[in-house]
């Protein structure tokens, strides 16, 4: 019983298919009280499918998933009214302010009078738009926008919160507070979140773990040590060396180090492939034949790394293989 | 330690059942609440209403330049509403061409603009069911196009009894009464059918585009195509031909007519206002031998015309079922 209660969110074997086309296949998930999820995934992953199945906004072709114990194809009301939603590009009313909209949902969500007065005001202090508060919805930037949408979501004071693509188009200042935001409605709040991006690198600085789901599958779940650990086990182990000078024969030496597996250069930086943990190795050896060490970093530690590898794993290609340079490490989609 | 944990998980739980307050009522309130504000509002109510008002004007100063030369001084007050002046149409023919524009005008972005300002993603999210927002829509153009209808009909009633001293029997009164029932419902025809190319039609543009020419179909070319389909089957050509198909030929017509809610409309009101139309169908010498020329009693009017409100009561529960369908089983996924 304990057990079973811990699990706000649970998902079995749900599969969502559009004619041939199979969105979501059988996926099984369970997201604990208070947890930041982060379902991470490329476009077109099935993440969106996935939200909208739990919403009861989309119904399953099989399998089923439970909020608090509530089927969310069978119930949507009550999963609804105890789960607050934020899609990507979310939008508002142009014609009314950004009180006016949230007055809006909190009646829908049976609140009136005074006590929605309260909320609303509460609110808009919380998320730092008590100034815009009396504009129209319409002059609003992106940014206040997801501010708003975040205030929109709290007027139902949810237990669980579902964030689609939360940090699309968000300066990095607002990112900075939006990320915020989400650990306080974590930790202080005790409300569960989930979010689906695939921006990595915002969702490993707040989830406690995460789910990879590439083409319906979610192929890796867990901690961000985790699933670094299970990558490690496979015995790879990558690493980023910047020196100075850099020269052949330093190629030519890294190339006889004791299991270098393959050795390639990415602009002024050597990728270095090996079995086993290089560094202490190499930086005696680099000290005595006097390279300076600009940069030594071994990949693996972040989501980004992760993530390739899953990708690597599961045999994933993609039409913009090669092209796709994300970021200062160029995640790619290989072979 | 495990104590207060439990406690707490419990209060929690406490709290979670609180907090459900499923109520469909309480969303389809606040929705038609908010769709009633929002049209009354707008730019396009004030419109409409000037459209409405100065034709309704127009018509009246026709009908009371024209009044004078009356051969016939019974009905006086239903005239001011039947009479077309010099090169004014009467109040009715314009209700029955224009009437429709108030229908569309409120319908024909519905639910595409929600959809493509991305607030339909936020609205179905709350706990609210997912009819109430196409009913709510519905119900508050309907409210809407009654007040409109209502007050002018009354208002041009009422100007009259000013401007010619007449003393409108009760009878009158409540023949006024029942053609502006008349109207709202075959008004709100016309918006369930915006609606309902508004649940079809991806863009706003394209849905009041083909609302329009549906509109136009019915008060212009329907009357065409139904006497070139009744030329082609009963041709009335020579004398002979015409003796054998007149009969055949007028009910054809008459009946394809009908299927056009303008029609319908129109020769449902106009007996209703005209005490004077005994009959709606085709009607031969020998059935009028006999008869004594006189006006027909409210309630064999209402007999005359029964028929046409259950046909146009039919046709708007079609046209608003299909868009309830429509809607109910369409993607939420805005792109």
């Amino acid at each position: 019983m304990t057990e079973k209660s811990r699990n706000v969110i649970e998902i079995a074997h749900l599969t969502k298919q559009y004619g041939e086309k199979i969105a979501v296949n059988d996926l099984n998930l369970c997201i604990k009280r208070g947890e930041v999820f982060g379902l991470l995934g490329p476009n077109g992953a099935g993440k969106t499918t996935t939200i909208l199945m739990l919403l009861g906004l989309t119904e399953p072709t099989a399998g089923s998933a439970l909020i608090e114990g509530m089927d969310c194809t069978r119930n949507p009301l009550e999963v609804k009214s105890i789960t607050g939603y934020l899609p990507d590009n979310v939008g508002f009313y142009s014609d009314m302010t950004g009180r006016q909209n949230l007055r809006f949902t909190g009646r829908m969500n049976g609140l009136s009078g005074k006590a929605l007065e309260e909320r609303i005001d509460g609110l808009l202090r919380r998320v730092g738009m008590e100034q815009a508060a009396n504009r129209k919805a319409g002059t609003y930037s992106k940014g206040m926008r997801q501010r708003l949408g975040i205030a929109d979501v709290l007027m139902k004071d949810p237990e669980i919160i579902i964030m689609d693509e939360p940090t699309l188009g968000i300066d990095p200042e607002g990112m900075r507070e939006l990320l915020t935001l989400i650990r306080e409605l974590a930790q202080e709040d005790g409300r569960t979140i989930l979010i689906s991006s695939h921006q990595l690198h915002q969702i490993q600085q707040v989830c406690d773990r995460v789910g990879i789901f590439v083409s319906g599958q979610l192929i890796a779940s867990g901690t961000l040590s985790e699933l670094e650990e299970q990558i490690r086990k496979d015995g790879s182990y990558l690493l980023e060396l910047e020196v100075q000078p850099c020269d052949d024969r330093l190629l030519a030496m890294l190339r006889q180090q004791e299991g270098v597996r393959k050795i390639s250069k990415e602009g002024n930086t050597f990728l270095i492939d090996a079995k086993t943990d290089l560094r202490a190795s190499l930086t005696q050896f680099l000290g005595e034949y006097g390279y300076t060490v600009l940069h030594l970093h071994q990949r693996g530690g972040d989501l980004d790394e992760i993530y390739r590898r899953y990708f690597e794993k599961a045999g994933q290609s993609d039409e913009r293989d090669g092209m796709e340079k994300k970021k200062k490490y160029g995640w790619k989609y290989e072979k | 330690m495990r104590e207060m944990v439990w406690k707490k998980r419990k209060n929690m739980d406490g709290n979670m059942k609180n907090k459900i307050r499923v109520n469909g009522m309480t969303g389809l309130g606040a929705l038609y609440h908010k769709e009633l504000a929002d049209h009354l509002k707008s730019k396009r109510f004030l419109i409409l209403l000037i459209l409405i008002g100065s034709t309704s004007f127009a018509s009246l100063y026709g009908a009371l330049t024209a009044l004078g030369n009356a051969e016939d001084s019974n009905y006086l007050f239903l005239k001011l509403y039947t009479t077309s002046g010099s090169s004014i149409p009467s109040f009715l023919s314009f209700i029955a061409l224009l009437g429709p524009i108030i229908g569309l005008a409120l319908g024909f972005d519905a639910i595409n603009s929600e959809r493509s300002s991305g607030t339909l993603n936020r609205l179905v999210s709350q706990p609210i069911y997912r009819d109430s927002i196409i009913i709510g829509k519905f119900l508050a153009g309907t409210a809407v196009i009654a007040t409109i209808i209502y007050s002018m009909g009354t208002m041009l009633g009422a100007m009259g009894v000013l401007v010619t001293g007449l003393k409108p029997s009760g009878e009158e009164v409540w023949r006024v009464l029942i053609f502006l029932t008349f109207t709202v419902i075959y008004v709100a025809f016309w918006l369930a059918i915006s609606i309902l190319f508004s649940v079809v039609c991806r863009h706003a543009a394209t849905s009041a585009l083909a609302s329009i020419a549906l509109w136009i179909f019915f008060a212009i070319f329907m009357s065409l195509v139904a006497s070139i389909i009744a030329n082609a089957m009963y041709p009335i050509n020579d004398e002979y031909s015409a003796l054998v198909n007149s009969m055949d030929h007028y009910t054809l017509n008459l009946g394809i007519n009908r299927l056009s809610p303008y029609y319908l409309y129109s020769e449902a009101v106009s007996t209703i206002m005209n005490p004077g139309v005994r009959s709606v169908n085709v009607v031969t010498v020998d059935q009028l031998v006999g008869a004594v020329s006189g006006y027909l009693s409210l309630g064999q009017s209402l007999l005359l015309v029964w028929p046409h409100l259950t046909g146009l009561a039919a046709l708007l529960l079609v046209a608003f079922g299909g868009a309830y369908l429509g809607f109910m089983r369409q993607e939420v996924r805005a792109n």
